[in-house]
């Protein structure tokens, strides 16, 4: 079984519905390790040994973070900055997160349709992600498509319980190595049909 | 003339008012003031206060008391257990080595037995007055010296009631007209018709009901005077504290001064610890001073001029043998040289419990009215030398001996260019100093505790050993090319004045201070200085922020919660110190404190609960969201 690190970032996770129902079934999964980053470094002092640590321990890493400003919470990107070394991370010794897996799950208050070149974000969320999906290239780790859930001004309380699953899906599938089915197309791992397989039967 | 209170009471409040301000001003202790004063207004040179001098010496021992019950109040139970062998060692040695010392050159002199055994114990005795009021001064209570000071002098407390209990085996029993006295005199007690074994029993049992008459008598009655709210009430009610145990005390024979400070202790660990050092405090400074200048205008200068050499080889002989064996004893508890020499000046004096034991062997017939005289006058004198004494000591020994004041080391460029001093090494200027050299600032440190300033030279930190609050080791320390000075001193009466004389020598320094609390605080800003550090801020509002996390708040909330009450606190500091600059004196201090505790409060009700819930909220957008759709 694959380990997977869920980096948690949210400045105000009290308040956010969306991401406590997403974290509250994964968070206590068997070779799932949860860290919130907010909650463990409330004063953005990032200890950088155990950082390295935990990485190191784990298959899979995943950035979860609510889609601010096109981007992540500032703690998040402080975690890249620190944790992301020279010759660790990237560089022409630095192996340490070699052929891990990584990816972005995000929440957006937007929903889908106003990521796209017509709507009033003008740009698909795949685009806004490029720094992230090039910082796993460059630490030689396979970046994932985003699972995204989008929305959330305007999420109904069923549709919530769809992704919270499918979340739980995504990282049973992680934990077990499943292969995902990427076609050009797919922009969210939330199409796959692998996920959508409930769904469909 | 004397008979008039009045008069009396503006003789001596004069005296005190003019004299005390003149000696700080010279940078002497208030105790000096306080003597001459005494001389000034006594029989010799103004000769305003005749022979009642006597009575207000009695009055205001009193002051010594409260004293005690203060000292006693800052000392819990356990620490004063531990410091029992110091008690029992350093103070038995001194006594038991003073009084033998002396005994035998009294008797060379060819004095009787009994009157150089009475004299040599007056003479072991150091005046617990000046001492201590001298430590509290300078915030050297928790040296060595302080310690070691105050375990012996605690020491002669104690033994002072078995002194007072042997001399009269010493009057001669031919003469029956000294019994009828012992039982008229002011120190015949309940326990005198006991046998001696009922006299230890009796003495142990008022002990026991000191402690007792503290727990369940004295905190209750406290708690109760608390509920009905009157101040003046609670002003009474330790007031009664300390003259009830006094009277008791003095009913079964024990020193006052001994009884007081068992009940200081016993309170020490109670809800009104500060209550009573607050209520107090002025009654003990102004009961003292009155002691003091007592002392002063006890000094008879007839016998000082018919018997000019005697006194003077008695005075320097006294102060010299007790040097001496404090010394020696030092030595042999293996004390630091400077402290030692400390220890050796501070209690060479003769203590006022001399004047009880001289008066009470006088009225037994042990000594004659020429033998007490003298020995009163080398007293009083010894008492009036100390501190002049200390002050040579400090200012012109000790900067010689041991620890240097100063050590010559290479100082590197880049210290140097910006200069840092940092003044005290305490707990919290040690972790202020220890930051900074873990960032690459060497600061100059300035230190009055030997045993530090030695660790830190060893360390290879540049340190100056001494006061402060001095101006020659402040230029020593390179002063006049330092960009900042930070004070780390813990006591705010060294450190407020501190920061009035660089305000006014070195207007150009930038200052950073440590305040103790907010009141603290006003004080420093008031002054002019901008950067003032409460040391309880910080830590009360981050022990706060964690009882909110062990509730379950998120803990960057609660982080980003703090710094904005902190800032807030001192944007309100800032804001209640602009306050009319008559109020500053001490009697208006209280009020004032209270006053501004309340406009903080109202403040905090205005503003309510801290609140930043649009950052990262979705709710407005979410509302937003819904109109559109």
């Amino acid at each position: 079984m694959k380990s997977v690190l869920v980096l948690f970032a949210h400045p105000k996770f009290e308040h956010s519905k969306t991401n406590k129902a997403l974290v509250s079934k994964i968070q206590n999964r068997e070779g799932v390790t949860f860290h919130d980053l907010y909650e463990r470094y409330p004063d953005f002092n990032i200890d950088l040994p155990k950082e390295k640590e935990l990485l190191k321990a784990h298959d899979v890493v995943i950035w979860h973070h609510p889609f601010y400003w096109y981007n992540c919470p500032p703690l998040m990107k402080q975690w890249i900055d620190v944790v992301l070394e020279f010759n660790w991370a990237y560089g022409p010794e630095g192996n340490a997160l070699q052929d891990k897996k990584c990816l972005n799950v995000i929440t957006t208050g937007g929903a889908r349709e106003v990521y796209c070149s017509s709507g009033n974000n003008h740009y698909s969320v795949n685009e806004f992600l490029r720094p992230f999906e090039q910082t796993a290239r460059l630490c030689g780790m396979e970046y994932l498509p985003p699972f995204a859930v989008m929305g959330t001004h305007n999420l109904s309380k069923e549709n919530l319980d769809t992704y919270v699953d499918q979340y739980d899906e995504l990282i049973n599938a992680l934990q077990e190595g499943k292969t995902f089915n990427i076609t050009k197309e797919c922009e969210f791992l939330n199409d796959t049909l692998l996920l959508n397989k409930k769904k469909e039967a | 003339m004397s008979g008039s209170i009045l008069f009396n009471a503006i003789v001596l409040l004069a005296g005190a008012v003019i004299c005390v301000p003149i000696a700080k001003k010279l940078g002497l202790s208030s105790v000096l003031g306080y003597l001459l004063a005494g001389i000034i207004i006594g029989p010799y040179v103004l000769g305003f206060i005749g022979n009642e001098g006597e009575d207000i010496m009695h009055f205001a021992e009193f002051g010594v008391v409260m004293m005690l019950f203060l000292i006693g109040l800052e000392i819990e139970p356990k620490k004063f257990w531990e410091m029992r062998k110091t008690i029992l060692g350093m103070g038995g040695a001194q006594v038991i080595l003073t009084m033998l010392l002396s005994y035998f050159i009294l008797i060379l002199l060819g004095l009787d037995w009994q009157v150089a055994l009475t004299i040599s114990m007056a003479i072991s005795l150091s005046s617990t007055a000046i001492t201590l009021q001298t430590l509290k001064e300078k915030g050297l209570m928790n040296t060595t010296y302080g310690a070691s000071s105050f375990s012996i002098l605690l020491f002669q407390d104690i033994i002072v009631i078995v002194m007072l209990a042997v001399i009269p085996l010493l009057a001669k029993t031919d003469n029956t007209s000294s019994v009828d006295q012992v039982t008229e005199g002011a120190h015949a007690s309940l326990l005198d018709s006991l046998p001696i074994g009922l006299q230890a029993l009796a003495v142990i049992l008022s002990v026991v009901l000191v402690v007792i008459l503290g727990r369940y008598v004295f905190v209750p009655m406290l708690r109760l005077v608390a509920k009905a709210r009157v101040r003046e009430l609670l002003t009474a009610s330790s007031l009664l504290i300390v003259v009830t145990i006094s009277f008791l005390m003095e009913l079964v024979g024990l020193s006052p001064a001994l009884g007081a400070f068992l009940a200081g202790v016993v309170l020490a660990t109670s809800e009104f610890k500060h209550e009573l050092e607050s209520t107090l405090e002025p009654f003990k400074g102004l009961l003292l001073g009155l002691f003091f200048m007592a002392v002063g205008a006890s000094i008879n200068f007839i016998v000082l001029s018919t018997y000019p050499l005697t006194i003077t080889g008695l005075l320097l002989g006294t102060i010299l043998l007790k040097g001496i064996v404090l010394f020696i004893v030092a030595s042999i508890f293996k004390i630091k040289l400077d402290q030692k020499l400390l220890l050796t000046v501070g209690l060479a004096q003769v203590g006022e419990f001399a004047f009880v034991l001289l008066s009470f062997a006088f009225d037994l017939r042990i000594l004659n009215t020429e033998q007490l005289d003298m020995m009163l006058v080398v007293t009083a004198l010894s008492m009036t030398i100390a501190p002049i004494l200390g002050i040579i000591n400090e200012r012109l020994i000790l900067p010689n001996v041991g620890t240097k004041q100063a050590e010559k080391r290479p100082v590197d460029h880049i210290a140097k260019a910006h200069k840092v001093i940092l003044v005290g090494f305490g707990h919290f200027g040690s972790t202020v100093g220890r930051f900074l050299r873990a960032s690459g600032v060497e600061a100059t440190i300035l230190d009055h505790d030997s045993n530090r300033v030695d660790l830190l030279r060893k360390m290879g930190f540049e340190v100056y050993y001494g006061d402060a609050t001095r101006i020659d080791l402040l230029e020593s320390a390179g002063i006049a090319e330092a960009k900042i000075l930070i004070c780390a001193i813990d006591n705010p009466d060294v450190s407020i004045p501190f920061a009035k004389i660089l305000i006014k020598k070195y207007p150009h320094l930038k200052l950073m201070f440590r305040a103790k609390n907010r009141y603290d605080a006003y004080e420093l800003l008031e002054l002019g200085i901008e950067d003032v550090y409460r040391e309880s801020l910080e830590t009360s509002v981050k022990m706060a922020g964690d009882v909110l996390t062990n509730m379950g708040h998120r803990k960057y909330t609660v982080h980003r919660q703090s710094q904005k009450f902190i800032q807030y606190d001192e944007e309100m500091l800032r804001k209640l110190t602009e306050r009319p600059k008559d109020t500053k004196e001490y009697i208006f201090k209280v009020r004032e404190e209270i006053k501004k505790q309340e406009e903080q409060l109202e403040e905090d009700l205005k503003r309510g609960i801290i609140d930043d819930t649009r950052q990262w909220n979705s709710d407005e957008m979410r509302l937003a969201a819904k109109k559109n759709s």
